[in-house]
């Protein structure tokens, strides 16, 4: 799921490259010697530009640290921010430790001397109040930009510059199960109560290249929508709707899954995203309402968004419908009488 | 005023000391024996050691279901324990270690037995208070763990209990009702001992104890207490609501009544965060005591300490929505600015826990090693922490293994390594013996590196994509190899508890006496016998410092004074010359 064809038109990263082009070109066009000065006047610009570079740079340029770097725009920006705190949290945890470990092997006792009597250094408690103020502070001002990115949304009603449609997707989360609902496009895939390794889910299917907007809601306890690979999660809760953009940047199959507790079967509540260029994602979307995955026939969880014809209908689309649990109403407590198994 | 008269008197280094340390006739008591005077005690040492011993075994009892949620998660597919086993067991775990042993041990146990001692008190300020407490925390605890016995299990919403899902259509039972009562219960025991603590610093403290001169650990205690009366209430009342909501037919946190499940995660949360740091800074008390002994140093910035412990009970009352970043409903640069900026005060301490051991004479005995251990470990948790308080990064590793693995970095930290370098520490003092060096080593190794292997891997985990709570993996997500570290790691963690149960056995059958110092430790509780007499001191040192003990046994090396006080010294001095020079002219 993680292998991304690389000849696939990625727009993220030439942003990227080109923002990352105009810091180094400011310091070529003979800045350099007086961003230098500025430097040993004022060293906390030196932190400020450091944490810039690296949170403004490419992609490439950061270390992953197990982490993906994102099949999203939204997931992109989060994996720079979390990659940079890395680094820095990295470089913190390293420098503390020599000095613990300093401490320990240097004044390891070695005679019955009595060591100096001192409690305090006004001095040096200052700066290490000061500098933990100043890294903090650094790192908010980018995690405000990195938070103002992920959660800005376009409104439902517009169409982006390139005048590419913005698809909207109700994805309703139950126990335990997802449905996907494609208001605009009449179709409507749900699936519930995953069974055996083989089986991941239901899956939604997005355009790549295309901003996806999903309305996120629950109708029975709270559940997590997660897709690792999009670096991104928000809690679908009943009485709250949630609104989030997402762009994928990358073709492919994306493994999701609950992540709040939810009861019984939560282990079992997965779901996968497969993006797919616009015309086969299109044709996709045709194929289902030919074959009957629209939102009037996906039955339990649909009370939320469209009259339900029959809770015992369940549309199950990518044939991932689990023997058995086509007839449970999943709100109804009788269905967790599958027990233990 | 009678508590004062009834002081004992206060003798300088100089004055003759006709009563030795040892001398125990105040020990004199008519009443009741055996089980009888236990449960009659209203004696802050006996009740310390009750919610010492009681935390403990539930403590081991959470770590036997560790034991099993982490051999289910072994491989996939695991032990094959059933889905409705499982939540029960996760849900316990964390319920019992965070409710009935974190908080419990440090508050109840270790602070009610240490604290009066510290700031020279005879008892807690209001021993009937205290008893009720304990016996509250005990009934509450065997409250709790009675939901394993009643039809459907014990509760199994996890220990946050979020609504909807712990209402009575999600989770019917009495396993519920226990665990929602078990917590009304052990609240108002840490309410009555939280009361405790803060009036006994504030107003029991013995002659020449000034402010700032208790000791930390103290300090801590009284702060954590004032964090107890903000945060307890609140989860009272947000747990008579769920129980009305699941009983009396309220809609408090149910939508189609008009209510809201969020204000539950609110409430929980505001309970929630400062219980965080009502379980952290205890544990920083402990090992702020512990690095000055072992360093032959006064600690380091002590004002600062004060100062930081502070800024962190004032900052936790302010940062709960920082555990719902992804609900979507909370105002992101607040809560994040505020939980970043708590990274400071810890940051402070830590400096200030260097600058102790920098430049003194450093000697490994148990309670340090655990110490140094636990430095360690809460640093990843820290810096994991200031990670989790960017929005951004909390969207991504939310409910993941990360975060798992990142309040155990903390709370392992803290209340485990913590906590058992303040065992290994205040043992002799309780008990009047010594615990086994040997073993103590063996104990912190095999802990120390299990603590590792079990959840560095949890970390990557998480960022595979791997959902805390889950029960059960399939064998294509990869996640097998670093689940089996991750249980090889906690099963060292489990062995090493046998030493540490080993030890404490070897002692209790081959005492070695202890003395009342053996660590030639600083804090005033040192100076009395161990164990201490019945309302605990026959006299006092003079405090001139917050180590009055080791000023008694080292009149040659008193803390030296900074510019401030060597001023004030120098002015007092003159105006001595002078009085003398007056007085011979």
């Amino acid at each position: 799921m993680n292998a991304t064809p690389t000849g696939s038109t990625d727009p993220s990263p030439s942003q990227d490259n080109l923002t990352a082009d105009t810091v180094p070109g400011r310091g070529a066009n003979g800045a350099a010697p007086s961003t230098r000065r500025r430097w040993k006047r004022k060293p906390l610009v030196a932190v400020g530009l450091l944490g810039g570079a690296m949170l403004l740079g490419g992609c490439d340029f950061y270390p992953t640290y197990w982490a993906d770097r994102g099949a999203t725009k939204q997931g992109q920006d989060i994996f720079k921010i979390y990659s940079g705190m890395m680094t820095t949290g990295i470089i913190v945890a390293v420098i503390v430790s020599l000095l613990i470990t300093w401490s320990i092997v240097r004044y390891r006792r070695r005679s019955d001397e009595m060591p100096r009597q001192f409690h305090e250094h006004i001095g040096i408690e200052m700066t290490y109040t000061i500098i933990p103020v100043i890294i903090v502070a650094v790192l908010f001002y980018f995690t405000v930009l990195s938070e103002n990115n992920v959660d800005s949304t376009v409104p439902a009603s517009v169409t982006s510059a390139q005048g590419k449609p913005v698809v909207d997707i109700t994805v309703t989360a139950f126990q335990w199960g997802w449905r996907f609902d494609y208001p605009n496009l009449g179709v409507g895939v749900a699936g519930e109560l995953t069974n055996g390794p083989n089986d991941h889910g239901p899956q939604m299917v997005v355009p790549e290249g295309e901003t996806v907007q999903i309305t996120l809601v629950s109708n029975d306890t709270i559940h997590g929508f997660y897709v690792r690979d999009f670096n991104f999660s928000r809690y679908a809760q009943p009485g709250v709707t949630n609104v989030f953009d997402l762009n994928v940047v990358r073709l492919g199959t994306f493994d999701g899954q609950c992540t709040q507790f939810c009861g019984l079967y939560h282990t079992d509540m997965l779901f996968s995203v497969k993006s797919v260029t616009p015309d086969q994602f299109r044709q996709w979307a045709s194929t289902q309402v030919a074959e009957g995955n629209t939102i009037q026939s996906s039955g339990s969880g649909a009370q939320n968004t469209a009259p339900s014809s029959s809770p015992n209908q369940i549309g199950c689309g990518q044939g991932n419908c689990p023997a058995g649990t086509a007839g449970a109403a999943p709100s109804s407590p009788s269905s967790t009488a599958k027990a233990a198994a | 005023m009678t508590l004062l008269a009834e002081r004992p008197g206060i003798i300088g280094p100089d004055e003759p000391d006709d009563h030795g340390p040892d001398d125990l006739h105040h020990e004199h008591h008519e009443g009741p024996t055996g089980i009888l005077k236990w449960l009659t005690s209203t004696d802050h040492k006996v009740i310390g050691k009750s919610y010492m011993i009681t935390s403990l075994i539930l403590f081991f009892v959470a770590g036997l279901m560790a034991m099993v949620i982490r051999g289910q998660l072994l491989q996939p597919s695991g032990l094959g324990i059933s889905f409705q086993t499982y939540n029960q067991l996760f849900t316990m775990h964390g319920s019992l270690m965070m409710y009935l042993f974190a908080g419990p041990f440090a508050f109840g146990g270790l602070a009610n037995y240490i604290l009066p001692l510290q700031v020279g008190a005879p008892d807690m300020a209001f021993p009937r208070l205290n008893a009720l407490s304990y016996w509250l925390y005990l009934s509450g605890s065997i409250t709790m763990l009675s939901g394993f016995l009643v039809a459907g299990g014990a509760a199994s919403f996890g220990w946050v209990s979020y609504a909807p899902l712990s209402n009575a259509t999600n989770t019917p039972g009495a396993g519920a009702d226990l665990w929602l009562m078990a917590l009304a219960l052990t609240g108002f025991s840490a309410i009555f001992t939280g009361v405790n603590l803060v009036a006994t610093v504030f107003y029991l403290r013995a002659p020449g104890m000034t402010m700032f001169r208790v000791p930390i650990f103290s300090w801590n205690m009284m702060v954590t207490g004032i964090l107890i009366l903000i945060a307890f209430p609140v989860l009272f009342a947000a747990v008579v609501m769920l129980f009305c909501d699941r009983h009396f037919g309220t809609h408090i946190f149910t939508v189609q009544g008009g209510g809201s499940p969020v204000l539950w995660q609110h409430l929980f949360w505001f309970f929630g965060h400062p219980e965080v740091y009502i379980l952290a800074l205890p544990y920083f008390g402990i090992v702020t005591d512990i690095f000055p002994v072992f360093s032959r140093k006064p600690l380091f910035g002590y004002r600062g300490m004060v100062f930081a412990t502070m800024s962190i009970a004032a900052l936790s009352t302010g940062v709960w929505a920082h555990h719902m970043f992804t609900t979507g409903v909370v105002l992101l640069p607040f809560f994040s600015l505020l939980s970043y900026l708590i990274a400071v005060p810890t940051g402070i301490k830590f400096f200030n826990w260097i600058g102790t051991m920098w430049g003194g004479q450093l000697s490994f005995k148990s309670p340090m090693l655990f110490s140094v251990g636990f430095l360690f470990v809460f640093l990843i948790g820290g810096v994991t922490g200031v990670l989790l308080a960017s929005p951004p990064v909390d969207f991504q590793v939310h409910d993941t293994y990360f975060v798992v693995a990142h309040f155990h970095n903390v709370l392992v930290g803290t209340a485990v390594f913590a906590g058992f370098a303040g065992f290994y520490f205040w043992y002799p003092k309780m008990f009047g013996r010594m615990l086994r060096e040997s073993l103590a080593k063996w104990h912190f190794w095999f802990l120390f590196v299990g603590f590792w292997l079990a959840f560095m891997p949890q970390y990557v985990l998480g960022l595979h994509g791997m959902p805390r709570r889950i029960a059960d993996y399939a064998p294509d997500t990869g996640w097998g190899t670093l689940n089996l570290l991750s249980t090889i790691g906690a099963f060292t963690i489990g062995c090493s508890f046998l030493f540490f149960l080993a030890n404490v056995f070897v002692s209790w059958r081959k005492p070695v006496p202890s003395g009342s110092n053996p660590w030639d430790a600083h804090a005033l509780e040192w100076f009395t016998t161990s164990p201490p007499p019945h309302h605990n001191y026959t006299h006092l040192p003079t405090i001139r410092s917050e180590r009055p003990t080791w000023d008694y046994n080292h009149p040659d090396h008193p803390t030296t004074p900074n510019k401030h006080q060597q001023r004030k010294i120098d002015a007092q001095k003159k105006e001595q010359e002078k009085e003398t020079a007056g007085v011979g002219s």
